[in-house]
């Protein structure tokens, strides 16, 4: 057996680092970093009918939510380059934000009351966004619908884009445009999630 | 690649590294502390740090500088306070483990350092030379010592049960 060896044997005798203390500590890292001004970006999930989801905020609000066949590490990984890699799970910032969501799935809440950032938006994608505002729980409003009251009324298409990049899916109603035919059209979180949001909003 | 890995990566890939090199230098009271000032400084430089640097040496030399800061902040706190672990439980663990973490820390600085940037962080002998100073030879060195002094005052090492 060789020196490195020898000294690596003898090193292994040293304590274990326990995965319970590493979540302490990573724990207070997230909250000294928050209260430093240095985490740019909070994320947690919170468990839905849908799948789990993915919240993530910056110090102005909410920026994005991720339905699990986005991958939410490929999600997370985006964000480092779109906002900053200053990136980490710390539960606390959402909250409120999963609370309402929580509440949302329960038929408890038919409006989010959450600070947003809007910055992965840009242009006219942003600007229909915010008339998704205007559509009401429980009621449907067509592409073309809204390309109209976003004051592009031949933008059907650019509208669908807009709704299929929805970086804050559930929380901005994109689910409750659908298509002129009364079929629910595509969406991030897949068909079925849409579905399963408008029957969530029909009961 | 283009970009970074959100921080957290990084956190959950070499936290583990982080806190055995902080607690070989500092001991397990005060390495907690080290390991917090350590991430925070990292997250705080993070976006600056190029792209194909070698994470875990850039970890571990800042690790180096907390903990020489952990350890002037102790020595200014003349009376030794609240030394109470908040994992009394822990302490419980294995009395030969602790006994080698006491070895170690028990070390000069120069050769506990030298054990714990090469073996525990993973730095080359120059890497360690380039965080405490001097040549590679004397890293080398140091650590070499550090080691058989450690078989020296925790002889159970050298031998352990079960291998032949």
């Amino acid at each position: 057996m060789n020196d490195e060896q020898e000294a690596r044997r003898v090193l292994d005798a040293l304590p274990e680092v326990t995965e319970e203390r590493l979540r302490v500590l990573h724990d207070r890292l997230a909250d000294r970093a928050d209260a430093r001004g240095v985490l740019d970006v909070a994320y947690r999930t919170v468990d839905t009918p849908v799948g789990p989801l993915l919240l993530a905020a910056t110090a102005k609000g909410l920026v994005r939510v991720a339905f699990s066949i986005e991958s939410h590490e490929n999600v997370l990984t985006a964000l480092a380059t779109q906002l900053s890699p200053r990136i980490l799970r710390a539960p606390q910032r959402l909250d409120t934000a999963a609370r309402e969501i929580d509440e949302y799935f329960a038929g408890r809440r038919r409006e989010f009351d959450l600070p947003l950032d809007f910055s992965l938006s840009k242009g006219f994608r942003l600007t229909v966004l915010r008339h998704l505002a205007d559509i009401g729980y429980g009621h449907t409003a067509s592409y073309a619908a809204v390309a109209a009251a976003a004051g592009r009324p031949r933008a059907v298409r650019a509208v669908g884009t807009a709704c299929a990049a929805n970086p804050l899916p559930v929380v901005v109603a994109c689910h409750r445009v659908v298509r002129s035919d009364g079929s629910s059209g595509g969406y991030r979180g897949g068909p079925a999630a849409k579905q399963a949001l408008l029957a969530l909003e029909a009961a | 690649m283009t970009g970074k890995q959100p921080f957290e990566t990084v956190v959950a890939r070499h936290g583990p590294t982080v806190l055995r090199v902080c607690r070989a230098v500092l001991g397990p009271r005060d390495a907690d502390d080290a390991w917090s000032e350590t991430f925070l400084a990292a997250l705080k430089a993070y976006p600056d740090l190029p792209g194909d640097a070698n994470v875990e040496a850039w970890l571990v030399t800042i690790a180096h500088r907390k903990a020489i800061d952990v350890t002037r902040a102790a020595a200014r706190r003349a009376v030794p306070v609240a030394d109470v672990p908040d994992h009394p439980a822990r302490q419980r663990a294995d009395e030969r483990d602790l006994d080698l973490s006491a070895a170690l820390v028990a070390l000069p600085r120069k050769q506990r350092e030298a054990v714990a940037y090469h073996y525990l962080g993973g730095l080359p002998y120059a890497g360690v030379a380039a965080v405490i100073g001097g040549s590679a030879d004397a890293a080398r060195r140091a650590a070499a010592d550090g080691i058989a002094a450690l078989r020296k005052t925790y002889p159970a090492a050298a031998d352990p049960e079960g291998e032949g």
